[in-house]
């Protein structure tokens, strides 16, 4: 129990840093990478909770495509790679009030509600997964697979050139 | 391990997203920043599920993981868009229906 709380310390650190990078750096290109680690972070922190296949698909999907996207993405529309100081916005101390309000109140209602509160994690196998994925939540997964499918005809209906 | 640990771990992201998505001009940052958001909930979600010894956790974050990818690709090509016909991805300059 030691162990993962010190392993779950140095993620946090990181990811925590990262996260700051990503909405402080001045440089897109920069950015985007240290979304890698956040992302990365949150996958490890899966797998510190014993479930190995969100872990999976969160660096398949989230580390694979997603941020592949983002990268095509900062190419396409031409972003300055180097420094750019006009990246930011001139509400950033309103920015940065509202949402230290939010973790303010995040924080006091979550102390409020999970004091002490403990887990401990039971290996949940990835054929678990699949049963219930295929049983209890079988029409919120077809579902979402035609959701899927109208988003991806949808980007090619709005990016086309014609 | 504390249950609280990693929601605070969430919430301390989701609020560094919300300034991400307040506080930047460029617009594929503040999808990088939703995305720092959605990861937050999936923590969330996964905590729970691991908390709660139930498998939904780990199933509804998968369903959040597909909702981001329609999302990202989705956003980001109403970027591309919005970069093809005003050269800038500047949001303050994106303001056409300004009253």
């Amino acid at each position: 129990m030691v162990a993962q709380n010190v392993v779950f310390g140095i993620l946090a650190a990181v990811m925590i840093l990262a996260a700051w990078r990503v909405v402080t750096t001045q440089n897109v290109v920069r950015a985007v990478l240290y979304l890698v680690v956040v992302l990365a972070g949150a996958g490890a922190q899966y797998l510190l909770l014993a479930q190995e296949f969100i872990f999976v698909v969160q660096v398949i999907v989230y580390i694979g495509a997603i941020v592949v996207l983002f990268l095509f993405g900062t190419m396409l529309t031409r972003a300055p790679i180097g420094r750019d100081v006009n990246l930011d916005n001139d509400q950033r101390w309103l920015a940065a009030l509202t949402s230290l309000f939010l973790l303010g109140v995040l924080i006091a209602v979550l102390t409020n509600a999970f004091n002490d509160t403990h887990v401990k994690p039971t290996i949940q196998r990835t054929s678990d997964v699949a049963n219930s994925m295929f049983g209890p939540y079988l029409i919120p997964f077809e579902v979402v697979s035609v959701l899927l499918l109208a988003a991806l005809v949808g980007a090619i209906a709005i990016a086309r050139r014609d | 391990m504390l249950l609280n640990q990693f929601l605070f771990l969430a919430a301390v992201l989701f609020c560094i997203g919300v300034y991400g998505v307040l506080a930047r001009r460029n617009a594929v940052l503040v999808l990088a920043s939703i995305e720092l958001m959605l990861n937050a909930v999936n923590i969330n979600l996964v905590a729970f599920g691991a908390y709660r010894h139930n498998i939904a956790g780990q199933v509804f974050a998968l369903f959040v993981i597909t909702i981001a990818a329609a999302e990202v690709g989705v956003g980001l090509a109403i970027v591309v868009l919005i970069f093809r016909n005003r050269a800038s991805i500047a949001l303050d300059e994106a303001d056409l229906m300004k009253g």
